[in-house]
């Protein structure tokens, strides 16, 4: 039974990641109708960032869950106005193509500046500890991952559901042209939110970094990982990538532990019954053939 | 769905008929020079380097039957290429056949593994239909990682033989190999240019450009798509298996989504929706790739990546549809100077 719990805890925490980034995919979808390939290398900088913040400037990890979403949100802006924006009125694989291409700079430039080998990283103060609850001895870092995650998510729900930005933001994405009748300025929005998806996926970054070993190629598997995350929750649906995120992270956990060798295949199993039972995904939309 | 999408345009294709089809003969002298190049291609260049040519050429054409002629980016290539190089490398170790029958068994795998794929892939179009398929080839990856016994696990599969009836020179020289090879990588290419030159292919035009007038004519798409897709995975068998034999051995790499990420590069380089693209493509990145890797650059992925964002936003018709407008609005002009 406590191992039982350990495992859930760790699948909540490494679903955390995943339901943070994956909601940024979702966001950037939604508004900008954009799959953007380079969220992986984005988390993977988020990580890096915090990670060289610290042995630099000496930023803790408090600090690090400040800094770097803003410093990606202002990178996720630049990419978007320098690159992402010219391909927007063409087909959606264009810009899966060039944040593909971006990726691999990224990805190369990271290595060729920290190497291969894994950036080091402490868990922060006050965070090493374990808690006990009952007879079960957790460990405090991924109690508070889960939390922070869930809270983030409770956030960006509370902003897209009761503000008038979150409103505009959903409008725009359920129907911009009538948005755009009703007198809303719909172009205004597609960069900060493509910056504010791309904080997000700097967000997860941080919270992986004491957690996961931090190199160049950390984001290359966990990019793919969460297309089978929007694949399962339904591409277009915010509430799904959350959803489908932390049950990702729960399948990974017990997979690893109770099946090892098939843990990272039992992922792609769940996506492929989804696809086959529900295409359109457990949150999505039937989309027109 | 934002402004910039309700004005989508569709994907850029380099085959458009600029040059009037009325032209067999400009036709035919392309293909002979084409076949020129391709039988003279180790003279000029290092072998075991211009059969990497030749098998990412019908790897990179097996991507484009896919996105050029039926609107589909498959991104877990991967999976077909490198499922056939191990099984390849499988068969050629264990039963010791000249290596043309073990490529083709390979190539069989391949086909075989993508029925299912297939199968489930094309309920998703459009970018779901890449994410899909990229993230069943990174399913196939981990399956081979961990199938240690079988697969050699992160050393690969070693030591796989060139068998060919005990011709010595080819089976140790690989300037020979490449004119044994050379058929195998022409067959492919037939193959595919069969296809897309048949009613088939005319079909998958269709449902590329109207699939759901396609389906009102009475074709069943879904099951065009998973034929073309089947066909698509056995035409990168070939190539996966061709370039396990060369090298004499199969590795992760091949099953990795980096690969299935270069195949789309040299697709989309070359210029989608014609044949000649494929070629044309991996020719420009296979020996880019070699000078860097030779020159001791580590980060080929910095050249490869920006070489990637500038075609996307500035030549989405690749080299050959760039060459193709180009020559034909040259010849425009001077019809209309004539005139």
């Amino acid at each position: 039974m406590s191992a039982f719990l350990q495992y859930t805890l760790q699948g909540l925490a490494a679903g955390g990641f995943y339901a943070l980034a994956a909601l940024g995919l979702a966001v950037i979808f939604g508004v900008l109708g954009v799959v953007n390939f380079s969220h992986g290398a984005c988390y993977m900088l988020g990580a890096v960032a915090s990670a060289v913040l610290l042995d630099t400037l000496g930023l803790s990890f408090w600090w690090a869950l400040l800094v770097v979403p803003v410093l990606m949100f202002v990178f996720g802006v630049l990419m978007e106005r320098l690159l992402v924006q010219w391909l927007l009125r063409l087909d959606p694989l264009y810009n899966f193509l060039l944040t593909f291409g971006i990726t691999l700079v990224l990805v190369d430039l990271v290595k060729r500046r920290y190497g291969v080998s894994g950036l080091p990283y402490q868990l922060p103060p006050g965070l090493d500890g374990r808690v006990t609850v009952g007879s079960v001895s957790l460990s405090l870092y991924q109690v508070f991952v889960t939390l922070f995650a869930v809270l983030v998510c409770v956030a960006v729900w509370a902003l897209l559901t009761q503000t008038r930005i979150g409103m505009i933001v959903r409008a725009s994405t359920e129907d911009a042209e009538r948005s755009r009748a009703l007198g809303i300025n719909v172009g205004r929005w597609v960069t900060p939110v493509f910056g504010f998806g791309i904080a997000l996926a700097g967000l997860s970054g941080v919270l992986a970094a004491p957690f996961r070993a931090i190199t160049a190629d950390m984001g290359s598997n966990f990019v793919i990982i969460l297309f089978a995350v929007v694949v399962i929750g339904g591409l277009g649906s915010i509430l799904g990538a959350v959803v489908a995120g932390f049950l990702v992270g729960l399948v990974e956990a017990y997979g690893q532990a109770y099946a090892p060798s098939f843990a990272q295949v039992l992922i792609f199993v769940l996506m492929a019954l989804v696809v086959l039972v529900r295409p359109s995904g457990l949150f999505g939309r039937e989309e027109a053939a | 769905m934002s402004e910039q999408l309700t004005a989508r345009a569709d994907l850029e294709l380099a085959g458009e008929p600029v040059i009037p089809a009325s032209r067999p003969g400009l036709r035919w002298a392309m293909l002979a020079v084409g076949l020129l190049v391709a039988l003279a291609l180790p003279w000029f260049i290092y072998p075991p380097v211009a059969m990497d040519i030749a098998a990412w050429a019908l790897f990179a054409i097996s991507v484009d039957l896919l996105l050029g002629y039926t609107g589909l980016l498959s991104f877990g290539h991967a999976a077909f290429w490198g499922t056939s190089a191990y099984v390849t490398g499988l068969i050629a170790i264990n039963a010791g056949v000249p290596f043309p029958l073990a490529v083709l068994g390979g190539a069989l795998a391949a086909m075989v593994l993508a029925v299912p794929i297939g199968y489930l892939s094309v309920r998703r179009t459009g970018i779901y239909f890449a994410m899909v398929t990229l993230a069943f080839a990174q399913m196939v990856y981990f399956i081979a990682n961990q199938w240690r016994s079988l697969t050699g696990g992160e050393n690969g599969l070693q030591g796989i033989p060139k068998s060919f009836f005990g011709i010595e020179p080819i089976e140790t020289d690989s300037f020979y190999f490449y004119y044994a090879a050379l058929p195998v990588i022409l067959l492919g290419v037939l193959v595919a240019w069969r296809a897309v030159n048949s009613p088939f292919g005319q079909v998958l035009v269709a449902i590329r450009d109207n699939p759901a007038r396609a389906r009102a004519l009475g074709y069943d798409v879904e099951r065009y798509k998973i034929m073309v897709f089947v066909l698509s995975a056995g035409l990168a068998g070939l190539a996966g298996g061709v370039f396990s034999i060369s090298h004499g051995f199969a590795s992760l790499q091949e099953l990795a989504w980096t690969t299935s990420g270069k195949v789309v590069l040299i697709t989309v380089l070359g210029g989608i929706g014609t044949l000649w693209g494929g070629p044309i493509g991996a020719g420009l990145v296979v020996v880019l790739e070699d000078r860097l890797a030779s020159s001791g650059f580590n980060g080929v992925g910095i050249i490869t990546g920006a070489i990637f964002i500038v075609i996307v936003l500035a030549f989405r018709h690749g080299i050959w549809g760039t060459a193709r407008n180009g020559v034909g609005a040259w010849m425009r002009r001077r019809r209309s100077h004539r005139a």
